[in-house]
């Protein structure tokens, strides 16, 4: 079942190479197919999970496989090493609490994205290619299991990205792509020799081989003593967290390392934003909490403090960069920046709440900005301009443009009611009530204030009030009379059409109920919080 | 003085003389196989046809046979102990040929050796001459015969950079060559005459024993272990010898390029890690005692410097053929890391990262030749849009450059990740060289990506938005090579294996 969902999209690759590119249309299915398949699967994979399942590390009695659900786990690569032993590395999917709600979040962005990609005109046949390469490849991040497995999935994505920025992005699309590239190429090179070192360091307590399974490496008793990154290597330990967690941060992205961010975003046609922002920067804080803080969890503990500073560095700082752009684009770019900095300070909270508040922050800014990005996407389709100054009073002729903006913004603001309000407000309540992240959490309340400016104040300018006399839209008098707005090139549907509905209300949708009745989400979380929180605690340390 | 030996020993050289041919029937079959093809050319002048590549892919591939059977016999030393048989040697032969062939087909591929070149018939015989050097130099056990060896390959290579008489750059770069290549040879063999000097001997398993019985004084030794490096250095293209590289590989034909980057420096890494696994293995502990320097802190110093210097000066390369000559100058700099281990999972990576350096570096230049026939350019500028026009070749060069880089799914992610396992199992003291060739390796991709920029983000100067079409042999071998380089991403078990059972070398006491 894992494997169908990862590898569908690929499929879908590969028989859109035998399609000629003149057949537009034919890809285009091909590739919305494999999404509401992989939506029935991911459906499929959510009605089957178990909640009361823990996953994290070993099982009861120390099952290798943990209590994880829709195991695949099959030998895949198994090889000698000159006066070593062998090198095993196995082909290890499954889901627990943590992953599987990222399982669906990609499903569904996935094919809202393959959606919003429809007007793509240029190359349509290498794009779609790379977009169904890059699904896979983002699926295959959140059902591995195993270090190597996970680092494969977790590079095989760059490459897509790349072009798909690069080729089909805006004017300084080279820069943005190429900086996009090596800033997390940087960040991922330091992952591949502390997985070298993790592997040398642990062995699978049933068949006493080495091992890159992550479930292992949860486990503190798997790990040698006096190996590289064993108990009693303290120093190395540290700087295998320290660079881990940049990689991680990076993709977060965490300040100072965000700055690929706002270029990328900018340059990006709206679909690959809406992937990045959706799906992409979830695999930064989904790596800490799967990798990172398990495997190290007193240099998570001794850390902790450090991780909420820039937490809220990232909270106050994004808001603050959002507060003065004069692109929209740019400006829910950096609101990104900032909602992820909640998710870092909930992790850095250490506690359950802190810890639920935050991966279902994830999700929630997974589908809010989704829907930001795609709202940017409606009006630069329509305007070619996404200068928030050169609009004025649209609220008057796109009323349902307006509606779904309001409702999106005030989502992301943190309304209560909508889902947003509800994944900040369990952040709050675990950083308040863990000791060494309250002084941050009242710091960071500041980030909520700045955070309402930066919406309300565009969509203030955008949105209400007149047209401006340098407008990027005329206005014409119509047969009826009334006033309608007119843009140039632009031969569509003024206000939404049928294809953005589809995209958006879903999502709207989703953002609604989760923030009246929050349980369907929190309720898978729960047990695996629980078991996180537990792995981290100092008790489970001095057991050992 | 001098004793002329008796009957008896007289008959005793001459049986062990007709033992030791059982051994070298590859190197016999390849002989006789560059005089045929000398004497085809005769036959033949003239006339257009692929008789003489034909006839040199053939017998190459029929050399495995005989190299197979190689397998059978016990490894030793034969020819008085100038000449080893083993695992090691082996695997190398395998490398040659199969490299005289990838040379041969990719030369078939080059539409500029139908204007430059007349008769290339000796060109195919001076492939083969190479592949003999190589062997040799791969199964050498004694420093005269190391020389030879050596100097076989180099004068072979020589004549090939310059095989495009009118082209003056062709020409440039041959002299270039020559002058290097005799100066380093020069240094390299004052460094063995210091060596025999100081044990009497020329064998390198007698060197070695010579060195743990007797005393000798360690400034000599650090002293020639630098000359002898010069010459191996050279031949690797590792900083500081590298300066000849960058010209040859952008005067010489293309095929020879990759021959060069490929094979000549695999050569030269299985002479140094023959010569100082064997010849002086005991690492550290004799030479410490000047300011703690020894054989190995000068590799691991060349080794630092040919990664950083390497992927740093590549950045502002234009021109393809010197981009790639500089990032192999970067990758020699990887290939040493695993030297430098000195352990078997050190060997092994070394030798997997040749085998994955074989493909993706051959296919490079391979989408370049390819290039290059459409385009007459080699410039990174002239690449702009021919993603478009030319999909395969496009996608191809794309898998091979991430492959340089290390990225996974490839081959040369693996390599990499074996190199880097072996610098990590050897303990936290070899942990900043990794650091150092995983940053490097980030540079690197900004200037492989530079390629793969051109030609899918930019359009074309041309209006021309035509495929080039480049024939189906051209592209069937293509995808071949990128699928390969995929395929041993993934699952690269069986060559993992080969270059395991292959570090075993004859008289090796260092694992």
């Amino acid at each position: 079942m894992l494997s169908l969902i990862v590898f569908l999209p690929i499929i879908a690759g590969l028989v859109i190479l035998a399609v000629p590119s003149s057949q537009k249309q034919i890809i285009r299915i091909v590739s919305l197919l494999a999404a509401l398949a992989q939506g029935v699967l991911a459906v499929l994979i959510w009605r089957g999970y178990d909640p009361a399942l823990p996953g994290i590390t070993a099982g009861p009695g120390g099952s290798p496989l943990g209590s994880f659900q829709f195991v695949e786990k099959i030998p895949w690569i198994s090889l000698h090493l000159g006066g070593f032993g062998s090198l095993n590395i196995e082909y290890f999917l499954g889901v627990d609490g943590i992953s599987i709600t990222m399982v669906i979040l990609t499903a569904l962005i996935s094919a809202i994205g393959v959606l919003s990609s429809w007007t793509i005109q240029k190359q349509v046949k290498g794009y779609f290619i790379l977009y169904n390469l890059l699904a896979s490849a983002m699926m295959g991040c959140f059902v591995a299991l195993d270090f190597f497995l996970f680092y494969v999935f977790w590079e095989v994505m760059l490459l897509p990205m790349y072009f798909l920025i690069g080729i089909w992005g805006g004017p300084n699309r080279e820069y943005a792509a190429i900086k996009f590239f090596l800033y997390t190429l940087f960040g991922s090179v330091f992952m591949l020799l502390v997985m070298i070192g993790l592997y040398f360091s642990v062995t699978d307590p049933v068949t006493g081989n080495h091992t890159f399974s992550l479930v292992a490496m949860a486990t503190q008793s798997n790990y040698i003593k006096d190996a590289i990154l064993g108990p009693a290597n303290v120093f190395w330990r540290y700087v295998a967290f320290i660079v881990l967690f940049i990689g991680f941060a990076i993709k977060v992205p965490m300040f100072p390392f965000h700055t690929w961010l706002p270029d990328a975003h900018v340059e990006a046609p709206t679909p690959i934003s809406v992937i990045l922002a959706g799906v992409l920067l979830k695999l930064g804080t989904y790596g800490m909490i799967r990798i990172n803080f398990p495997l190290f969890p007193e240099v998570f503990r001794a850390g902790m403090y450090v991780i909420g500073i820039f937490g809220a560095i990232n909270i106050i700082y994004g808001a603050f960069c959002a507060l003065a752009q004069k692109d929209l684009k740019k400006m829910v770019a950096y609101s990104s920046i900032s909602h992820m900095g909640y998710v870092l300070l909930g992790l850095a909270a250490g506690n359950s709440e802190g810890m639920v508040g935050a991966l279902y922050q994830m999700f929630n800014h997974g589908t809010i900005t989704a829907m930001l990005f795609l709202l940017v996407g409606v009006i630069y389709d329509r305007a070619h301009t996404r200068q928030i100054e050169k609009f004025g009073g649209l609220a008057t002729y796109m009323p349902v443009y307006a509606a779904l903006v309001t409702v999106a913004w005030f989502a992301s603001l943190g309304l209560p009611g909508l889902s947003g309000f509800i994944s900040e407000a369990l952040v709050f309540v675990g950083a308040f009530s863990s000791v060494t992240t309250r002084y941050i959490a009242m710091v960071s309340v500041l980030g909520i204030v700045f955070g309402a400016a930066y919406l309300l104040w565009s969509l203030q300018r955008m949105f209400l009030g007149q047209r401006k006399p340098d407008a990027a839209y005329d206005l014409v008098v119509g047969e009826d009379g009334h006033e309608h707005i007119h843009f140039h090139d632009w031969n569509g549907k003024l206000d939404l059409d049928g294809r953005e509905l589809a995209m958006l209300v879903p999502l709207m949708l989703i953002t609604i109920f989760l923030g009246i009745y929050p349980m369907p989400v929190l309720g898978m979380l729960t047990t695996s919080i629980n078991k996180l929180v537990q792995v981290l605690s100092p008790v489970v340390m001095s057991q050992m | 003085m001098f004793e002329l030996p008796s009957g008896a020993e007289i008959q005793g050289i001459i049986a062990s003389l007709k033992a030791s041919v059982g051994f070298f029937i590859p190197e016999i079959y390849l002989s006789v196989l560059f005089m045929l093809l000398i004497v085809i050319d005769l036959v033949a002048k003239g006339r257009k046809n692929n008789l003489l590549s034909i006839t040199t892919l053939l017998g190459l591939a029929g050399s495995f046979f005989f190299i197979y059977q190689q397998h059978a016999l016990p490894a030793g030393e034969f020819f008085f102990g100038m000449y080893v048989l083993d695992e090691f040697a082996l695997f190398f032969k395998y490398f040659f040929v199969l490299s005289g062939i990838l040379a041969v087909i990719i030369t078939m591929a080059d539409e500029q050796f139908e204007t430059e070149v007349k008769s290339i018939g000796e060109y195919y015989a001076l492939i083969i001459a190479m592949v003999i050097g190589m062997i040799m130099m791969a199964s050498s056990s004694d420093l005269l015969m190391i020389f030879l060896s050596m100097e076989l390959v180099s004068f072979t290579a020589y004549i090939l950079t310059g095989y495009f008489k009118r082209n003056a750059r062709s020409s440039e770069a041959a002299l270039k060559y020559l002058v290097y290549g005799a100066v380093s040879s020069g240094l390299m063999v004052y460094g063995f005459s210091l060596i025999y000097g100081l044990t009497a001997q020329t064998n390198l398993i007698k060197i070695s024993s010579e060195l743990a019985t007797h005393g000798y004084d360690p400034l000599v030794m650090i002293f020639s272990t630098l000359l002898v490096l010069a010459g191996f250095g050279y031949k690797i293209g590792a900083v500081p010898f590298h300066f000849w590289s960058p010209d040859v590989y952008e005067g010489a034909p293309t095929p020879i390029t990759a021959y060069l980057s490929v094979a000549s420096k695999a050569a030269g890494f299985a002479l140094l890690m023959r010569f100082f696994y064997i010849a002086v293995p005991h690492g550290g502990q004799p030479y410490e005692d000047i300011l703690g320097i020894d054989w190995l802190s000068l590799l691991i110093l060349l080794s630092v410097a040919s990664m950083i210097y390497g992927n740093v000066v590549a950045l502002w390369q234009k021109n393809v053929k010197r981009l790639l000559a500089y990032s192999s100058i970067a990758h020699a700099g990887y290939l040493l890391l695993g030297i430098i281990v000195m352990n078997e999972l050190g060997t092994q990576a070394t030798l997997f990262y040749l085998l994955s350096y074989f493909l993706m570096n051959f296919g490079a230049f391979y989408v370049v030749i390819l290039i290059a026939n459409k385009t007459g350019s080699e410039n990174i500028d002239d690449y702009r849009g021919l993603g478009k026009r030319m999909p395969l070749a496009g996608a191809a060069l794309t898998v091979f450059l991430i492959s340089l880089v290390g990225l996974p799914p490839t081959l040369g992610f693996v390599g990499k990740l074996m190199i880097f396992s072996a610098l990590i199992a050897k303990g936290s003291l070899y942990m900043w060289l990794a650091f150092i060739g995983i940053m490097t390796s980030v540079i690197s991709l900004y200037y492989y990506m530079l390629i793969p920029l051109n030609m899918y983000l930019r359009e074309s100067r041309q209006q021309e938005e035509k495929e080039i079409s480049q024939g189906l042999p051209a592209q069937i071998f293509l995808a071949v090579l990128m699928i390969l380089t995929i395929y041993f991403g993934l699952f690269f078990t069986p060559l993992s294996d080969f270059a395991l059972s292959s570090s075993a070398m004859f008289g090796l006491t260092l694992y």
